[in-house]
């Protein structure tokens, strides 16, 4: 079969695009696209969402797998295998976006005798796969600052890859997400599951409230312009916090922008929902009333830290504290039951009804890389840093939307705001989504000894960790392979 | 002229053969040992007589009416006379130019042999055949000085009478070769060094086993019955700890509990179960064959069959296997055409147990008692409080194999037909066409009712399976051996050409739970793998005076593997070599019966192991489970896969330097090889550079390894008088390889995952690194207290970074035995004959996946909520989490292990009219093994001890009947 004759082939092959970041192979679980890793590892979802959490106050792991412990402890080599994993993840996904991209000029459409409507679509479609490019170019400007750079331009062989600046990259995506904004669908008018402007905002949004981090440069009125986008579209905030993270969140949801889309049946895998469910309970919690009846891998659970945000961890104030267990401290990482269980997310639907799953562990529950909540802290935080076009009273707005759909009333309404309160707002909001490492190094708290969690830098106690460690090393692998890289400062 | 021919003994020899010197005139003995030749002219000619087995005696005879000679030939032990098979054709003994060894049946290892390449372990310096496991019927890992490659594959070719195998294993049968029956064979030649193999280009990289099978003999019909009947019993089990000391560690520890405060002394139960008691037994087998072997109206033919019924020594598993073999020999026009047909057949049906029972078996509390309630099938489960399956628990070892039916049935025939025809205008030119093919096919299905705890979620589950592969060659060349008396000159030249064509079809089906509901179909019915070789080879001898041999040879493969240009391989080899013995100063000696200096160079190539497919730009289909939503549509995609069109060949450089040597009439012979191998453009799976291809890995030619051994060979027969005989034979080899580089740009730091281990999830503890032995381990080192405890987490900071993180890893030991070590021997007293094999392997290490994953408190004091057993290696750690990176558990697997001993009783003729021969024996295999390793078996070929099935020690009592 040729995969690109046919307007349906192409739609498939855009189709694969998405799928590269929800599947670890296109067999299923058993297979991983990420070579050296294993299967169970090797899906994007997971290995951002370690990168992101386990090596922060908001999560523990109790694995002795290869790797976990180093996350645990802040303590990484440049051989960690996740570290490693999401790099390989994050760059097969810009591979393939660049081979859609090299097969779907007009040259090659016209030459394939598609033309008229078909061409229009497939032009949106290269919009898309160079939003998912910028995307992951994101991920890797923010973990590893300075990775290779490849483009459509760059053939499939044995050529190393150039490295780009993290400054350049910062350029390179910004430029990249403007240019494709006309070509992508309004706000929510696209296809489930599909980028379109929406996700082109809250990317720019979110891109811009870490220039300073990526540049040096602060561009804090550039977030507010950009979130503001993302919020005056058709966008609206769901009725119930927790109904954000159960199975059926991808129907009646205005809430959500983007979703990477998961499926206990059509598409499984062990990493994305699945894992984030399985790994957060154990047999002793009743599986099934997490949808996974058969699944509880007792693994992870958060420090201390975070419900020490919340005005109590039982969530009868603050409902977005969805907390398992009775001991908050952390004295054994290898102890499951030494730190609050996260259980807000949940293979249910808001009817209590579980979808149908293979093996009874893989999940159905999508996961939103992007939701409006987020925007709403963007603009309040960029507001507070000094950016310019919003207000501090349109920002308490909607920092009181979120607390009053926390609270259920205005009781938990805050007056003023600061700087720092958004660090610990967006701990409440947007814990466990993939959002505390970078939300650390913004505030200068990742590394340094300013701020300490439960064995930060090997200790029970926390312990100062090099300022080096904001970003994570280039793979071993990697540099050895490819002689035109340069290792980060400090490893 | 004419005369008698008689061994040693004086009886006669039959099929002795008779040469007038210098011209082509022969004929054979009768089977009463007589000869004539009958038309010669009158005067002084000189007649040779050879036989297998003995030394060649020439007479000089006056030619007159009625003239009679008579010959009594002496055995030669070392057999230099023997036709030994070669790549395509034969060559004798003393002439050989290559590094090759021949087993004959007479040395075979005795006993239950199931799978052929049994027969010969620790017989031939420099072979390694380590079994899987003791599954029947199960195969063995071959290599022939240890491998040349990393990634591909390092089996060495079949080929059986001419019948190339693939190399693909064959589905639903236990091992490709277990479809070959062992008692249809006559000997193993194993090709070493690359004057040998190189014309078999490049699937000779590993070596190359030549095996030929029993033919038809002269005269009457020979009828040969056997039966071997034994028992298997398990020879030593993992050493756990015993339900009271479970018992004691519970109650000793109430400190401990799980789910913030349970207890698990609520949960120890009563009983004292063996949990390998419960799933190991005595297996017994019954292997029969019956053959037939003769002369038909000038017509030799054999006719075997045999019937083998083999229980495993974990419960329920078993094999039965049917085999069948023809070939006839038709000999026309004056023996010009020669047409040997040869045709195999088996088939197979076995059951195999669900062997993840192997290491929940060493996992179980023995304080609980195998039944339990019937909502599991009547099997214990561990349950959760609110009485549903425990998801984190091991599954009853008993249960896992009961409630599982898998069983598979595969069919394979080989066969082929080879026409050699010497011409008649030129006898000393030959063609040869052969023929042949070789088709297997197996099915099968596995099956869990729905109330199996095993896979109670999803209600049970079957699955079919089927595959069916289908290789087919034609080979034709020609030969011409002339010998030119008066430059004392032998000229033996062959050139030809072979065509080869493997397709292996795998087919998918439905799957269903176990109440039959259809859960998923596949997105495509089946996918046929194919490749082709094409072919072109010759070989040139020259022999000078009977003392100098010069031999080249040179393949050309073309292989559908690779692109159009890389397609073409070129291997060429070429030897010296000197027979020594043939010298005017040695001819006389009463010492030394031969001595032969060989040196040889030679390029072999490997393919195998490669995708068919992996150089060309390609996407493949998704499968069910991996399809993606988008809007409300699952789709089908198809992706792209990583690919290096530039792939080529491994290619392989031997350089071998060998001594054949042979004292006192043959009594004392054998030979010495050293050899340097240089594998370049090595298939390695390497890391690239990320973002230029598919995946970050890719499987490319960048690697090198270098390999250098010595083997050494020594038969002694110590006795040989009427009554006793008593032999040995011993051999040595030394054998190491190194990686010398693995990336595109050269780099000493560079390692690629090369094995993972059981416990956590894709933890890699073997690497191929540069400067290191292939799947060397790579840990961390163990930080030991005072009276020589090992310090749990403690490991030496050897970066001295101040942190101890993966970086401090290092390279600690491998799988790969530095010396490996055969001995037999062989006594005989009248009709007693007693054998015996021993083995020994030294520097071997293995990692101890079975303790490292069991043998803490972690696992016996489960956080999940249950008690597990742990191996007894945790009195001496008393670790109480799984510290997997320790070198604490690479441990020295060095062995000496007594394979087999046996004795036997030869009635011969059971009356003196009669014909009926009569032979008993009694067996024991896997006698015993010697070995500082704790664990089960030292002997594993991945160096990573877990889950091996025990190889049983088996005990057979045998019965030859001859007709």
């Amino acid at each position: 079969a040729t995969v690109y004759a046919t307007p349906a082939g192409y739609k498939a092959a855009l189709v694969k695009l998405y799928a590269t970041y929800a599947l670890t192979s296109p067999q299923g679980a058993d297979g991983s696209d990420v070579g050296g890793l294993n299967s169970g590892f090797a899906d994007f979802l997971r290995l951002f969402w370690m990168s992101q959490e386990l090596t922060t106050d908001e999560a523990v792991c109790s694995w002795g797998d290869t790797g976990i412990p180093e996350l645990d402890y802040s303590t990484w080599s440049v051989d960690n295998q996740f570290l490693r994993g999401l790099y390989s993840r994050s760059i097969l996904q810009i591979t393939v976006a660049n081979e859609f991209l090299r097969e779907s000029t007009p040259d090659k459409l016209a030459s394939r005798n598609i033309t008229g409507a078909d061409a229009t679509a497939i032009t949106r479609y290269r919009a898309e796969a160079r939003f998912l490019r910028a995307y992951q170019y994101w991920v890797l400007m923010d973990a590893y600052g300075n990775p290779p750079f490849v483009t459509e331009e760059d053939a499939i062989g044995k050529v190393a890859p150039k490295q780009i600046t993290r400054a350049a990259l910062f350029n390179y995506v910004e430029s990249e997400l403007k240019a494709i904004e006309g070509d992508l669908a309004e706000p929510r008018t696209n296809e489930y599951g599909r980028a379109d402007k929406g996700a082109d905002w809250a990317l720019l949004a979110r891109l811009y409230l870490n220039a300073q981090v990526y540049t040096g440069t602060a561009k804090y009125t550039e977030a507010i312009t950009y979130s503001s986008k993302v919020i005056g579209a058709s966008y609206a905030l769901k009725a119930n916090y927790k109904d954000l993270f159960l199975a059926d969140n991808d129907v009646n949801n205005a809430e959500n922008i983007l979703t990477i889309n998961y499926d206990g049946v059509n598409g499984t895998n062990n990493g994305g929902t699945t894992y984030l469910i399985n790994a957060a309970i154990n047999a002793d919690m009743v599986p099934s009333s997490y949808g996974v009846p058969t699944g509880g891998w007792g693994g992870n659970r958060t420090r201390q830290n975070l419900p020490a945000l919340f005005p109590d961890p039982n969530g009868t104030l603050d409902k977005r504290g969805i907390f398992f267990g009775v001991k908050a401290n952390v004295d054994d990482i290898g102890v499951f039951t030494d730190g609050l269980r996260v259980t807000k997310f949940k293979n249910v639907t808001s009817t209590g009804i579980t979808p149908p799953s293979l093996g009874g562990t893989y999940s159905s529950l999508d996961f939103a890389i992007f939701r409006l909540a987020e925007q709403y802290l963007i603009y309040g935080e960029a507001v507070m840093r000094g950016g310019s076009g919003g207000s501090t009273a349109q920002a308490l707005t909607y920092v009181n939307n979120l607390r009053r759909r926390a609270y259920g009333n205005t009781s938990g309404d805050v007056s003023t705001l600061s700087v720092d309160f958004f660090l610990d707002e967006r701990g409440r909001e947007l814990y466990w989504e993939g959002h505390r490492r970078t939300d650390l190094v913004r505030y200068g708290k990742f590394t340094g000894s300013s701020y300490l969690w439960p064995f930060k830098g090997g200790v029970k106690a926390g312990a100062n960790v090099p300022t080096h460690r904001n970003l994570y090393p280039i793979p071993a692998a990697d540099l050895i392979a490819n002689p035109n890289l340069k290792q980060n400062t400090g490893y | 002229v004419s005369g008698k021919v008689l061994d040693e003994t004086g009886q006669p020899l039959p099929g002795a053969s008779v040469i007038v010197k210098g011209t082509t005139r022969s004929t054979s003995t009768d089977a009463n040992g007589d000869f004539k030749l009958i038309g010669l002219t009158n005067g002084s000619i000189t007649l040779s007589v050879s036989f297998i087995g003995y030394q060649t005696l020439d007479k000089a005879v006056t030619v007159s009416a009625n003239a009679t000679v008579n010959f009594q030939l002496v055995p030669d032990a070392q057999k230099l006379n023997e036709v030994v098979v070669i790549g395509y054709g034969t060559a004798e003994k003393k002439n050989l130019t290559g590094s090759i060894t021949t087993v004959n049946s007479k040395d075979f290892q005795k006993g239950t042999i199931t799978t052929p390449e049994q027969l010969i372990q620790g017989k031939v310096a420099g072979v390694n055949i380590i079994s899987g496991g003791g599954s029947p019927g199960g195969g063995s890992t071959i290599r022939i000085r240890g491998g040349a490659s990393l990634n591909a594959s390092n089996d060495p070719l079949i080929v059986v009478d001419g019948v190339p195998f693939s190399g693909n294993s064959i589905g639903n049968a236990p091992s490709p070769l277990s479809l070959i029956n062992p008692n249809d064979i006559e000997t193993f030649t194993v090709l070493k060094d690359a004057n040998a193999t190189a014309i078999y280009g490049s699937r000779a990289s590993n070596g190359v086993i030549l095996i030929t099978t029993k033919k038809g003999s002269s005269g009457a019909p020979q009828i040969t019955f056997s039966t071997n009947n034994s028992i298997a019993t398990v020879a030593k089990k993992v050493d756990v700890l015993s339900a009271a000391q479970i018992r004691d560690y519970v109650n000793a520890h109430p400190e401990v509990t799980y789910d913030d405060g349970k207890s698990f002394k609520s949960i120890l139960g009563g009983a004292n179960t063996d949990w390998q008691d419960e799933i190991y037994r005595n297996a017994f087998t019954t292997d029969n064959n019956l053959s037939i072997a003769g002369t038909f109206k000038g017509l030799p033919y054999r006719v075997s069959a045999g019937y083998l019924n083999q229980d495993g020594v974990l419960i329920r598993g078993n094999l039965k296997r049917a085999t069948g073999a023809i070939t006839v020999s038709p000999r026309l026009f004056q023996d010009h055409l020669k047409i040997d047909l040869n045709l195999k057949g088996a088939l197979t049906e076995s059951q195999y147990p669900n062997d993840g029972a192997i290491g929940n078996a060493i996992q179980f509390d023995p304080t609980q008692s195998v039944s339990g309630p019937a909502t599991y099938g009547g099997y214990f489960e561990w349950l959760r409080g609110d009485g549903s399956l425990n998801p984190n628990a091991p599954r009853n070892p008993v249960a896992l194999i009961r409630l599982q039916d898998n069983h598979g049935n595969a069919a394979r025939s080989f066969g082929n037909a080879k026409f050699d025809y010497s011409f008649h205008f030129l006898p000393e030119l030959h063609a040869n066409l052969n023929l042949g093919y070789d088709v297997s096919k197996g099915y099968g299905s596995t099956t869990v009712p729905p109330f199996a705890a095993q896979s109670f979620s999803t209600l049970g589950s079957a699955t079919n399976r089927k595959n069916t592969e289908v290789n087919k060659f034609s080979e034709f060349y020609l030969n011409y051996a002339k010998t030119v008396e008066s430059i004392k000159s032998r000229f033996d030249v062959t050139a030809g050409y072979g065509y080869y064509d493997d397709a292996v079809t795998n087919y998918n089906y439905n799957s269903y739970n176990g109440l039959g509901t259809l859960l998923t179909t596949p997105v495509f019915p089946f996918a046929v793998e194919q490749n082709k070789l094409l072919s072109y080879y010759g070989r040139f001898t020259y022999t000078l005076a009977d003392k100098y041999i010069l031999s080249g040879t040179m393949r050309a493969d073309a292989s559908s593997k690779f692109s159009a240009d890389n397609r073409w391989g070129y291997f060429p080899s070429a030897a010296f070599t000197w027979r020594v013995v043939g010298e005017e100063f040695l001819k006389d000696s009463k010492v030394i019966s031969d001595l032969k200096l060989r040196l040889s160079y030679g390029q072999t190539g490997n393919k195998d192991g490669i995708g068919n497919y992996d150089y060309l730009a390609k996407y493949y289909a998704n499968t069910n489970q991996g399809q993606y939503q988008v809007g409300n549509t699952f789709y089908n995609y198809f992706s792209p896969a990583a690919y290096d069109p530039d792939l080529k060949w491994e290619t392989t450089t031997t350089y071998n330097a060998g001594l054949d040597y042979g004292f006192l009439k043959g009594r004392l012979y054998g030979s010495i090889d050293a050899y340097f191998k240089k594998t370049k453009d090595l298939l390695s799976t390497i890391n690239i550079p990320v973002g230029t291809n598919f995946s970050n890995l890719l499987t490319t030619n960048v690697g090198n390894m270098e390999v250098k051994g010595i083997e050494a060979s020594l038969n002694f027969v110590a006795i040989q008088s009427n009554d006793i005989t008593w032999d040995f034979g011993f051999n040595a080899a030394y054998n190491k390889r190194k990686v010398t580089n693995l990336t595109l740009n050269p780099d000493p730091g560079s390692k690629v995952g090369a094995g993972d281990i059981a416990g956590g999830t894709g933890v890699t503890l073997k690497y191929n690194a540069v400067n290191q032995l292939p799947g060397s381990f790579f840990v961390y080192k163990q930080v030991y207290n005072a009276s020589g405890v090992p310090l749990e987490g403690v490991y030496e900071d050897l970066n001295g970074d101040g942190v101890i993180n993966t970086s401090d890893q290092y390279f600690y030991k491998s799988p790969d035995p530095n010396f490996t070590f055969g001995f037999n021997t062989s006594f005989t007293y009248k009709n007693w004959t007693a054998t015996t094999v021993l083995r020994a392997n030294l520097g071997n290490y293995v990692y101890d996946n079975v303790s490292s994953n069991f043998g803490v408190r972690s696992n016996i004091l489960s956080p999940s909520g249950l008690i597990n057993n742990a191996s007894s290696d945790f009195l001496n750690t008393n670790f109480q989490t799984n510290q997997y990176m320790s070198d604490y558990y690479v441990k020295n697997a060095s062995f000496l292990k007594m394979d087999n001993v046996g004795l036997s009783y030869n009635f011969g003729k059971l009356s003196k009219t009669g014909n009926t021969t009569m032979r008993i024996s009694a067996n024991c295999q896997n006698v015993f093994v010697v070995s500082k390793y704790k664990g089960l078996d030292p002997e594993l070929i991945t160096g990573i001890d877990y889950n091996l099935y025990p190889r049983p020690r088996t005990y057979t009592l045998g019965l030859n009947v001859g007709f």
